[in-house]
């Protein structure tokens, strides 16, 4: 698996490179239901959410980690993540903008491993977070 | 407490197939056009074969029966909230790989709620191992059951 860092040149500190998802629409909670077999019907059907007191359809939380997933592996490289946890917060609604970021907290070896373990969170365009999350991940 | 009894509580393994058209149809709905999960050649040479993003696994809860499940303590499904989900991750996943998971209470707890009622919450652990026998991965999920039934924040 192509790891994209090397455990040397990693500082303590460094910030996982931000990734901007401007605007994520209904379309985007369907197709993730879709993709991941989640049909709750919070994520898509007005007419089910209106009924529950809730304004708008709103997106899975998966979905968000999903993106926020996204940020984490083109920073560390594909198959190189050992943890990835998620803690959900507020709610993201359609017309957000949400801003995936994190940074590298720890060095250590485990395992025969180098790794680096990290903060992670995704913020609405208020800076409310919609998840708190930290990872560990393999580096060269 | 009677419900505590379900700690330690495993469903029936269920099987969970690393497709490509799904794993590359989720790596869409995350928005991730990274090219190792789109291209099968570039895929071999860089990782063995084609991987699936971090978050894929949680495609595998949907595909559970009832009998794979083991139990939903109880909580009132009106009142339900996905609180946490965790990955670790042991070998590599790649497509072609047919995964066994074993889904498994791991706890089960009250806390205060902060708005009155209590909150409980509920811990399953779904462990998987690949067609030879090898574990790749374990998924933590946190269930929490509200107080009250879930409003708009």
């Amino acid at each position: 698996m192509p790891a994209k860092l090397k455990f040397d040149q990693v500082k303590v500190g460094d910030e996982i490179p931000a990734f901007v998802v401007e605007g994520v629409t209904r379309a985007d909670f369907v197709r993730y239901a879709g993709a991941s077999g989640d049909f709750v019907p919070l994520h898509y059907d007005q007419t089910f959410v209106e009924a529950a007191g809730i304004p708008t359809v709103f997106a899975q939380g998966m979905f968000t980690a999903g993106l926020l997933s996204k940020a984490l592996t083109d920073y560390v490289g594909v198959g190189q993540v050992r943890k990835f946890k998620v803690r959900f917060a507020t709610r993201v609604w359609p017309g957000d903008t949400v801003t995936c970021r994190g940074k590298v907290t720890n060095k250590t070896e485990r395992n025969g491993e180098k790794i680096i373990e990290g903060e992670l969170e995704v913020v609405n365009q208020k800076g409310e977070p919609a998840i708190k999350g930290s990872f560990a991940a393999a580096c060269a | 407490m009677a419900e505590q009894s379900i700690v330690g509580k495993t469903g029936k393994p269920f099987r969970f197939p690393i497709e490509w058209s799904k794993v590359r149809e989720f790596a869409r709905a995350i928005k991730d056009p990274n090219p190792l999960y789109f291209d099968p050649e570039l895929a071999k040479k860089e990782c063995g074969g084609i991987p699936v993003p971090v978050t894929f696994l949680q495609a595998a809860a949907f595909w559970q029966d009832e009998q794979s499940s083991p139990g939903m303590g109880g909580f009132d499904l009106r009142r339900i909230l996905h609180g946490e989900q965790e990955f670790e991750f042991f070998k590599p996943i790649l497509v072609g790989d047919v995964l066994t998971g074993v889904a498994r209470v791991a706890d089960l707890f009250e806390k205060e709620g902060g708005r009155g009622g209590k909150m409980r919450f509920l811990v399953v652990e779904t462990e998987y191992t690949n067609q030879k026998g090898e574990k790749v991965a374990i998924a933590r999920s946190t269930l929490i059951e509200t107080g009250q039934a879930v409003k708009a924040s």
